[in-house]
């Protein structure tokens, strides 16, 4: 049986759903542009919610307070950086309508400020961000003017040790304890974050919840949790928990796939096609093609195949996690349009010998190349098609796990290319 | 014996904790002679830990070592019976394809037969019907007796009978500086203490050279210059799945490549060799990895696209044969250096030899050094079944599993996913594993367990397992932290080359989450 393909007509289609496709999809119905979104969502689950621009540079140990210097200082010595593409002003209107759109959605993000937030992980190590979800804001702040705090974990959550948090910390934040609680209603067995998040949008189970923390917070007037505070109304959980405990309350991302992670798919999920887009994820795109018209991407879904024409495109496909590039034992490939793709000469000079290297693997700085208007480039150095751009961490040239800049990436490129591809739409 | 000692007395001092040096231990323990056995790093460091977990059938040896063939036969028969719980009686075939000798493949089943080796001939058709990964170019095909043996449950159960024959002591991270020798005697070992960083001196009354690889360099240190080898790399792979229910043989003369062994849940194609010179920097290379897999897939098209989660390279101290050009041809077997030539009259060196024949080693050394303490005591090792104990077998894939299905505790977090490791077996392995009474960390479990071994290779259950040694009070300050950064950096030295395909997708994960995260590439303190 051969299905009828559906077909779809839009103005821009995003391929991609980690941060720079949904940034690139909230920039483009801000700006009026009639958008369909597919892809896979997988990644998304595995972000941890913080909002990276720079916390590291170079292969320096030290970390970045300041990401707007550290871009300054891009400029100078890795003028390839897709970060350098983008002016600072385009960045700090990009975080801040990204977050500004979060905040409106329910989910109340920190704005994009001056320097970095130095925020907590489940291990007790810091880390340079520069936006927090409200839920994490308070821990920072508490830690910064040694507020006596307590980390509370949980009876059965793996992978979150409040003993770690405060052994890693304790020399910096004297004022911290940890307790062990028994989750209400979780006394046998293992006990999931997602799980006890959904649990905490039943107020009662926030009031037992808030009755065991008030019995172990003793003068602790800040109390850390692993990200569990509701999955659609953190920001009202955590209020609630906050009056009901009397303390200010906390979290501190867990494991991936995390919470956060999931919140911000989840929202995205549900708030775009509240707002116009037509979203397919979930399916990933096996053709693309161009033609004078314009683009058609071939995907199918459980009904059958389907087309999306489209006037233009945003290829935001991510890395191998996502799939945007395959490596392969004979090198580096970007799937959907063979793109050709910056890469080390050969596979032994993906890694370098030693994992924690400070100075990253040249592996991750492989990607497509693209024009100042984030169009992809052929291998001749032109651009691959007048309507194709390229946003997030499948762009060459950055390396966003060692530089801390994942989340940067994306939203900068993603708010420069639905620039781009609004001024071509609007006939240039 | 305290642990806190900086001098220690015992009869006879064993150095190198590979299945040799347990073997000794656990010798000398039957015949009633109290041992301390040391590595400067742990059990199965070297050249013991570091290969397919053949138990040979003695097939591999018939054309060019008939001497080991058959050792290799009698040790396979006899450790089958004796120490079960290591083995898996996976059986062996033999197999040639299109373009291999065909006078070879044919001589050898009578090669076999001199040797007394079981060797039963298949059609091409049984043998694919057997395994059915084999090449359709398959040609002659011949069964038997190979299995498998798992080295570190092995040198475990060792050293933990002899503990409980007379409390034999093994101490882990202790390395040899020097000897103190007085009239043609060494009188103490000069050691370093690793785990505590101190001073160490083991007085004994005979010393025994177990090295391995780094023989060589230990008999030097009491003057000795009889200890004469060689060094080959091998380089093996790991795949994800297990490809094939046998060990799978190439029928011609040994090359690259040439062995498909089973390891539990995986499979472990190998092996290049290559002459190196440098035994502490060895690692798997792109090229010999691509050579492996090229080799193999002549036997079994499907590793040519197979998913590999590891490589890993040891050296194996082969012995020098005088007027020999090739590695492969030069003496698979083991020596025995008494040192006597040397002005030394307490001290010999056991090396070369193979998994296989551990103990036949062991034995052959204890008769010597029991003879020179004027022990008159036969061996026990041939008919004394090897004892079992659960703390030891957390290496087996199958423990895990026995244990989720008979003792499963809803309480009990598993904490490697991949391989289904509960705490309890870290409790476990604490309490009874020789060698991690005083080492409880991140390592000392990962040696001693599955950790970390699966598809995920320990990025995320390394993680768990240090939040619960947190959690349990082992560690209390960034020691934990610096433990788990040093476990992901060894973890990946067997990953570094065998990262394409889902692997880059696993590992760019693992990085975000170990770096963009966590910042272990950012740790104070020193590296």
């Amino acid at each position: 049986m051969t299905a009828e393909p559906r077909h779809f007509t839009t103005q821009l289609a995003v391929i991609g759903s980690g941060i720079a496709g949904f940034a690139a999809a909230i920039f483009a119905i801000n700006r009026k542009i009639v958008t369909a979104q597919v892809g896979n969502t997988g990644a998304l689950a595995y972000t941890t919610g913080y909002l990276d621009l720079i916390g590291k540079l170079g292969g320096a140990a030290g970390l970045v307070t300041d990401p707007w210097q550290a871009l300054a200082s891009l400029r100078e010595t890795e003028p390839k950086h897709p970060l350098c593409r983008v002016s600072a002003d385009d960045i700090q209107q990009a975080f801040a309508e990204f977050t500004d759109f979060l905040g409106a959605c329910g989910l109340a993000y920190s704005a994009p400020g001056a320097s970095n937030i130095t925020a907590l992980t489940p291990v007790g190590t810091l880390k340079q961000t520069l936006c927090v979800p409200a839920t994490m804001a308070a821990g920072p702040r508490a830690m910064a003017a040694n507020t006596p705090c307590v980390i509370v974990d949980f009876r059965g959550l793996k992978g979150f040790s409040g003993a770690e948090v405060v052994a890693n910390l304790r020399d910096r934040w004297p004022q911290l304890t940890t307790r062990r609680l028994v989750f209400p209603g979780m006394d046998r067995g293992e006990v999931y974050p997602e799980v006890m998040a959904r649990a905490l949008e039943v107020p009662a189970t926030r009031e037992q919840l808030a009755e065991a923390l008030n019995g172990v917070a003793g003068a602790a007037r800040v109390i850390g949790l692993p990200a569990i505070l509701g999955m659609h109304r953190p920001d009202h959980v955590r209020a609630e928990l906050e009056r009901l405990t009397g303390r200010e309350i906390f979290e501190i991302p867990t494991m991936p796939p995390s919470v956060p992670g999931i919140r911000l798919r989840e929202l995205f999920q549900q708030v775009l096609p509240q707002r116009g887009v037509t979203l397919i994820p979930q399916q990933r795109v096996t053709a693309l093609s161009f033609d004078g018209d314009g683009a058609t991407l071939a995907l199918s879904d459980s009904y059958g195949p389907i087309r999306v024409h489209a006037q233009a495109v945003i290829l935001a496909t991510g890395r191998f996690l996502s799939g945007g590039l395959e490596a392969h034992p004979a090198g580096i490939r970007e799937h959907l349009l063979d793109l050709p793709v910056t890469q080390p000469a050969g596979r032994a000079d993906w890694y370098r010998d030693r994992y924690t290297d400070p100075r990253g693997h040249p592996i991750h700085r492989a990607g497509i190349e693209v024009d100042d208007s984030f169009r992809p480039l052929t291998r001749e150095g032109r651009r691959y098609h007048d309507r194709l751009f390229a946003a997030g961490v499948i762009l060459a040239h950055q390396d966003w796990i060692r530089g801390r800049s994942g989340a940067g990436i994306a939203i900068a490129t993603s708010f420069r290319a639905v620039t781009e591809a609004k001024r071509f739409l609007s006939g240039r | 014996m305290s642990f806190d000692a900086t001098t220690l007395e015992t009869e006879v001092l064993i150095i190198g904790g590979g299945v040799t040096g347990a073997g000794i231990m656990r010798d000398l323990a039957l015949r009633g002679i109290h041992s301390l056995l040391i590595d400067k790093r742990d059990l199965c460091a070297g050249a013991s830990g570091g290969n397919h977990g053949l138990l040979h059938s003695g097939g591999r040896y018939v054309s060019t070592d008939p001497a080991a063939a058959m050792e290799c036969r009698q040790e396979n028969a006899l450790l089958k019976r004796l120490a079960p719980q290591c083995i898996e009686t996976a059986g062996g075939l033999f197999v040639a394809v299109e373009g291999d000798d065909p006078a070879f493949a044919e001589k050898f089943p009578a090669l076999c037969r001199n040797a007394g080796i079981d060797c039963e001939e298949l059609s091409p058709g049984e043998a694919r019907r057997l395994e059915p990964v084999l090449s359709d170019k398959l040609f002659k095909a011949c069964r038997v007796p190979d299995a498998t043996i798992d080295p570190f449950h092995l040198a475990l159960l060792n050293v933990d009978h002899a503990r409980l024959i007379d409390g034999s002591v093994y101490r882990p991270h202790t390395e040899v500086l020097r000897f103190e020798m007085a009239d043609g005697e060494i009188r103490a070992a000069i050691c370093h203490d690793h785990l505590h960083n101190r001073p160490l001196t083991i007085r004994a009354r005979q010393f025994v050279n177990a090295g391995g690889a780094w023989a060589m360099n230990i008999a030097r240190l009491a003057g000795c210059a009889d200890v004469s080898l060689l060094y080959a790399k091998g380089t093996i792979l790991v795949s994800n799945d297990r490809l094939a229910h046998h060990v799978v043989n190439r029928l011609r003369p040994p090359g690259d490549g040439d062995i498909l062994v089973p390891g539990g849940t995986v499979s472990l194609l190998g092996t290049t060799s290559t002459r190196v010179d440098d035994l502490e920097r060895v690692g798997p290379t792109v090229e010999e990895i691509d050579r492996n897999i090229r080799e193999g897939a002549a036997m079994i098209p499907a590793l040519a696209g197979a998913r590999y989660i590891r490589a890993f390279s040891r050296v194996r101290p082969l012995l020098q044969a005088v007027g020999n050009a090739s590695d492969r041809a030069a003496s698979r077997g083991f020596a025995l250096l008494d040192h006597a030539s040397q002005g030394v009259n307490n001290f010999c060196t056991i090396t070369g030899g193979k998994l296989t024949t551990f103990r036949l080693m062991a034995e052959k050394t204890v008769d010597l050094v029991a003879r020179r303490l004027g022990n008159d005591q036969a061996c026990m090792t041939a008919t004394v079944p090897l004892p079992d104990d659960e703390a030891c077998s957390w290496t087996e894939p199958a423990t895990a599993l026995k244990h989720w299905h008979r003792d499963r505790d809803a309480d009990d977090m598993i904490l490697c996913e991949c391989e289904m490791l509960p705490q309890s077996a870290i409790e476990q392995i604490f309490a009874g594993a020789p060698g991690a009474e005083q080492e409880r960390t991140i390592e000392a479990v990962a040696l001693r367990s599955r950790a970390g071994k699966g598809p995920c290779q320990g990025s995320f259950c390394g993680i768990r397992i240090g939040s619960y040694l947190y959690d349990q009070g082992h560690y209390r300050d960034a020691t934990g932290l610096a433990h788990l950064r040093d476990f992901f950096d060894e973890r990946f030295k067997g990953q570094r080359c065998v990262i394409w395909g889902q692997q880059a997708a696993q590992m760019e994960l693992a990085e975000a989450l170990h770096c963009g995260l966590l910042g272990l590439d950012t740790l104070e303190g020193d590296r």
